[in-house]
């Protein structure tokens, strides 16, 4: 496969959320409004980059029964780097996305790359791989946190859109609107893969 | 054996330079981080106390409270906001810990005679679209001027004087009731936290 291949991979045909459906948790919790969906995509992208790098460079070194300690501990300092540096530089949104953050360690996208596809490929094609599949985490989430702000507030990014007559169907930006959306965006992909075929 | 010492190295090595990373990381990040709290202490702080000119965030008197259940000692912080050197407010912190969804934390701000200010929501989770209305203007600007001693505090469903949120009793009543024991409080020790530093604006 070639890299532009991979990459593009990694955004549509096995996108995290809409069709590996991993890292559901964050993806369901944190998308009440695009700027969070976008925040969290990005620090998630971030940690899996790097986490991608490091093991596709220590592959060699790290011994198969001790791997998956080796993984988290690389994947747990990552996401502590990013705790640290947002709260220092982006103290809003560290308030936002919360308990989120810390929680990106247990997201089963990330240990789940380190594992299929980091621990066994070069170095090149581990970073093109953690990028497409951070963009495309990136992408889900922010798609899903747009859905749910414009019908659950009638905003985008904190702009108001259809003025103050709108009545916001609140129920979008409650937990149960996070499942409502992302069965209707999975509705939609599947429907425009049938057609594809 | 050969195998098992390989396993402990690599895995030494790595939790090793993870620590190094991470010192270095926290070492550049904590003064940052320690200014943002600070600026966000300020920030709810002017929003509640009468204008100052001294730094309220540093000028504080801790009371204790009591022991709570694992007999730590309870603390609570009075800032205290100065305009020419005299005490003209005083803020602190009431928890209500009997919210919707967890607890509810309000900054207050009173006159030294226990004449509320202003109030801000520090912190909640509270329903969007619901209980989260009490960050909402119209309701912090209800307990203006209010005093233990002027208002019933109650919420109006209850028979006092606080106005609720449509479909969101809870917050507001927890809001209310955590105020009410915040301003008892103040009165009980205004001595030892107005007269502490010589303030005068007994009135």
């Amino acid at each position: 496969m070639s890299l532009k291949q991979e990459f593009s991979n990694g955004i549509w045909r096995e996108n995290a959320v809409f069709k590996l459906l991993l890292g559901l948790c964050p993806a369901l919790a944190v998308t009440t409004s695009a700027e969070n969906g976008l925040g969290m995509g990005l620090a998630t992208t971030f940690v899996l980059l790097c986490s991608n790098m490091v093991v596709s460079l220590l592959r060699n070194v790290i011994p198969g029964k001790v791997r998956i300690p080796s993984f988290i501990v690389i994947i747990a300092s990552f996401v502590t780097v990013v705790q640290l540096t947002m709260e220092a530089f982006l103290y809003d949104l560290h308030k936002a996305l919360g308990i989120f953050i810390p929680l990106i360690v247990v997201n089963c996208l990330i240990l789940g790359r380190a594992e299929a596809f980091a621990s066994r490929n070069p170095l090149r094609r581990s970073i093109v791989d953690g990028l497409s599949m951070g963009v495309g985490f990136t992408l889900a989430l922010f798609v899903l946190g747009a859905v749910r702000e414009v019908l659950g507030a009638g905003s985008l990014f904190g702009v108001s859109l259809f003025g103050s007559g709108y009545q916001p169907v609140l129920l979008m930006i409650l937990p149960p609107g996070a499942f409502i959306s992302l069965g209707f965006l999975l509705a939609g992909m599947n429907r425009i893969e049938a057609r594809r075929r | 054996m050969k195998d098992i010492a390989r396993l402990v190295i690599v895995l030494t090595l790595i939790t090793a330079c993870a620590g190094l990373i991470l010192s270095l990381v926290e070492n550049f990040t904590r003064e940052p981080i320690a200014e943002q709290r600070r600026l966000e202490m300020l920030r709810a702080l002017s929003a509640v106390l009468p204008e100052f000119d001294n730094s309220p965030d540093q000028d504080r008197v801790v009371l204790p409270v009591g022991v709570d259940k694992k007999g730590r000692p309870v603390e609570r912080t009075f800032y205290l906001g100065r305009s020419g050197g005299e005490i003209n407010g005083v803020a602190f912190e009431a928890v209500a810990p009997d919210g919707y969804s967890g607890e509810i934390a309000v900054m207050a701000g009173v006159r030294p005679d226990g004449t509320l200010v202003a109030v801000e929501i520090l912190r909640h989770a509270e329903t969007p679209g619901l209980g989260d209305k009490i960050e909402e203007d119209w309701f912090k600007r209800q307990f203006r001027g209010k005093r233990l001693d002027n208002a019933d505090w109650r919420v109006k469903k209850d028979g006092g004087d606080f106005d609720e949120i449509t479909g969101a009793t809870i917050s507001p009543r927890a809001i209310v009731g955590a105020l009410r024991r915040g301003l008892e409080f103040f009165h009980e020790n205004r001595g030892a936290i107005v007269g502490a530093k010589g303030g005068s604006d007994e009135s």
